[in-house]
């Protein structure tokens, strides 16, 4: 199979593509993109939870988030290595996140203040993150849709996790309450930024390569679907007065911030530039361990 | 020494330590290294959890409710050593004292033959460390600064070993029983959130 | 670069599967390291580590000739069994009178 057109037909058939086999240019590109986000992502992601490690307030809570945590830095390791196999070298990547070339996702930008963030992000970041990996079981590139099944796995024990942690804050003290809600009135509008602007399936090209298989409006759908009521029931409050679902079953919004969204994964984010050269800080600090380690 | 103090200088060196390894956990030199040595770190808060639990039914309490000055862990594992050289030879000589001090407790305490079948996997990375970077100047350096520490985690009649096991020369200890400055940062952010609600709040 | 190709076993007596690779200078660091992506949640009863330089890799076959005896699909047996059906039916009914007419008086 040589030809664009017949590859086209074959993942649109659901035909699964592997590392050797010959791919078009432009779905080699766009898979190792968003692929490299994703990888980037889950290593950006270690650093606003990583602090919260240290102070934990129990032993069992500083085991759980600790092993959430390298949950992450397995999931980084995971998703690069299917990047490398694509055709670029780790060193390569670690340098385009650090530069800023190459981005990552938006949740990620943004500080944390308490323990309620702990909760907050690992719950429902968590579930926004699981959604959009579980369409990805379905990717046309196998290599990457095979490790999606891992990374769901380990992602289901942060949402408990998460939800725990939420659960006794909000039957401990008011103040631990607050801390949850004012947590959660902080990310709320990164979380309905977290799927992306809601173009249609049919005019995505991702969708139309199937490496995506779901529309960036449907999974927020779900997310909404799944979390809101969740959220409710506990007492606390949706920080957006427009929120309702309708009789059809479609949940009405206000519309996220595009051009916040914009901003940030452009690398203008609260804590980008800190956390970036915190990541470059200790990339150049170690690359001497690397040099003795991994060199022949 | 009496037992009790000796499960508390264990836990608190258990604790601590796992504290100071947690803290590489997302920025290790390569992400392999990274997932492994987050699971280092894991278990040793479990067994000072274990530990703990010999010592009070609220093991929470007994882990952060001391005062700075009432903590038993050693200077060694007191450091902030976040550069690899140091946490790495930090981590072998402290795996090569610490089955010194397991195997001795294991005829009194059962517990403690359960943490040396974790401990063999701490050991063989951090055996599998020390050969790649012992060698390296970084790694000679670390283990010259830390080597009195080291020998500190003992009691004195342990420390002929641990000089036989690590290849060298005793020199003058720093005992257990002092906290190095840096002490105090750490029990400040260890126990910063716990502190910010009532005692018996729930986390 | 020093790819180890993990495949895992999840219980006894299950096929090994692929699971993915690590990184690492040698077999005794791909160990440490694939115990720990692999294993940290009891998720794994074994390992296979092996260099993905060791992996001989066949992906391609030739099928000329349509062999199809060596396929399922190269069998269509209900035409044949609905025919051997009958055929036995009608043996059945033909004993069955026989047995009818040989019955002693």
């Amino acid at each position: 199979m040589r030809s664009e057109q017949d590859f086209l037909e074959y993942v649109q058939g659901g035909g699964q593509v592997e590392a050797g086999d010959w791919m078009p240019d432009e779905y080699r590109q766009r898979v190792l993109k968003f692929v490299e986000m994703h990888a980037n992502s889950e290593l950006m992601g270690v650093l606003p939870e990583r602090e919260w490690i240290l102070r934990a307030p129990t032993l069992q809570r500083k085991l759980a988030l600790t092993a959430k945590v390298q949950d992450e830095v397995g999931h980084a390791q995971l998703i690069y290595r299917v990047a490398e196999d694509l055709g670029k070298p780790r060193e390569a990547m670690f340098a385009d996140l650090i530069s800023g070339k190459a981005k990552f996702h938006n949740v990620f930008h943004y500080p944390t203040r308490s323990w309620g963030d702990v909760g907050v992000i690992a719950w429902l970041v968590d579930a926004a993150a699981i959604i959009s990996q579980k369409a990805l079981l379905k990717c046309s590139y196998a290599p990457y849709a095979r490790i999606m099944k891992k990374i769901c796995w380990e992602e289901s024990f942060h949402i408990l996790h998460g939800r725990d942690v939420v659960l006794a804050m909000v039957t401990g003290t008011p103040e631990q309450f607050e801390l949850v809600q004012e947590a959660l009135d902080r990310w709320w509008g990164p979380l309905m930024q977290f799927h992306g602007n809601p173009i249609p399936a049919e005019d995505d090209p991702m969708v139309h390569w199937r490496i995506k298989s779901q529309a960036n409006e449907d999974a927020r759908q779900q997310f909404l679907d799944g979390y809101v009521p969740q959220i409710r029931e506990l007492g606390l409050t949706v920080p957006d007065p427009k929120l309702r679902k309708r009789d059809d079953g479609v949940w009405e919004y206000t519309e996220p911030d595009w051009d916040e969204l914009m901003h940030v994964v452009t690398g203008h984010g609260p804590k980008t530039e800190e956390r970036l050269a915190f990541r470059a800080r200790f990339l150049a600090q170690e690359q001497w361990v690397r040099d003795a380690v991994l060199a022949a | 020494m009496d037992n009790e103090q000796k499960l508390l200088d264990l836990a608190d060196d258990e604790l601590i330590v796992g504290w100071r390894d947690s803290e590489w956990t997302g920025i290790a030199p390569m992400l392999e290294e990274d997932v492994a040595f987050s699971s280092i770190a894991q278990n040793e808060i479990g067994h000072a959890r274990a530990v703990y639990e010999l010592l009070t039914d609220d093991a929470d309490a007994l882990a952060f409710d001391r005062a700075p000055e009432e903590y038993r862990c050693a200077p060694l594992v007191q450091l902030h050593l976040l550069d690899w050289a140091h946490a790495i030879a930090r981590r072998w000589l402290y795996e090569v004292a610490d089955e010194i001090r397991i195997s001795a407790l294991k005829a009194t305490l059962p517990l403690a033959a359960k943490i040396d079948r974790e401990e063999v996997y701490h050991r063989l990375h951090a055996a599998m460390w020390h050969e790649r970077l012992r060698d390296t100047e970084p790694f000679k350096d670390a283990v010259a600064l830390l080597w009195p520490y080291a020998l500190g985690m003992l009691p004195g009649a342990q420390r002929d070993e641990l000089c036989a096991r690590v290849g060298l020369e005793p020199v003058e200890a720093i005992e257990r029983g002092t906290h190095v400055p840096e002490f105090t940062a750490l029990w400040d952010e260890m126990t910063m959130v716990r502190r910010s609600a009532p005692a018996g709040a729930q986390w | 670069m020093n790819e180890w190709e993990v495949f895992r076993q999840e219980r006894r007596g299950q096929p090994f599967e692929h699971a993915g690779s690590v990184v690492a200078p040698d077999a005794e660091f791909a160990e440490a390291w694939a115990r720990e992506q692999y294993g940290r949640r009891g998720e794994s009863v074994a390992l296979w580590l092996v260099p993905r330089d060791a992996i001989h890799v066949v992906d391609r076959w030739a099928d000329e000739f349509d062999l199809k005896y060596r396929r399922v699909d190269g069998y269509s047996i209900k035409a044949r069994l609905a025919e051997a059906r009958q055929n036995a039916e009608r043996l059945k009914e033909a004993r069955g009178q026989r047995a009818e007419t040989a019955r002693p008086r």
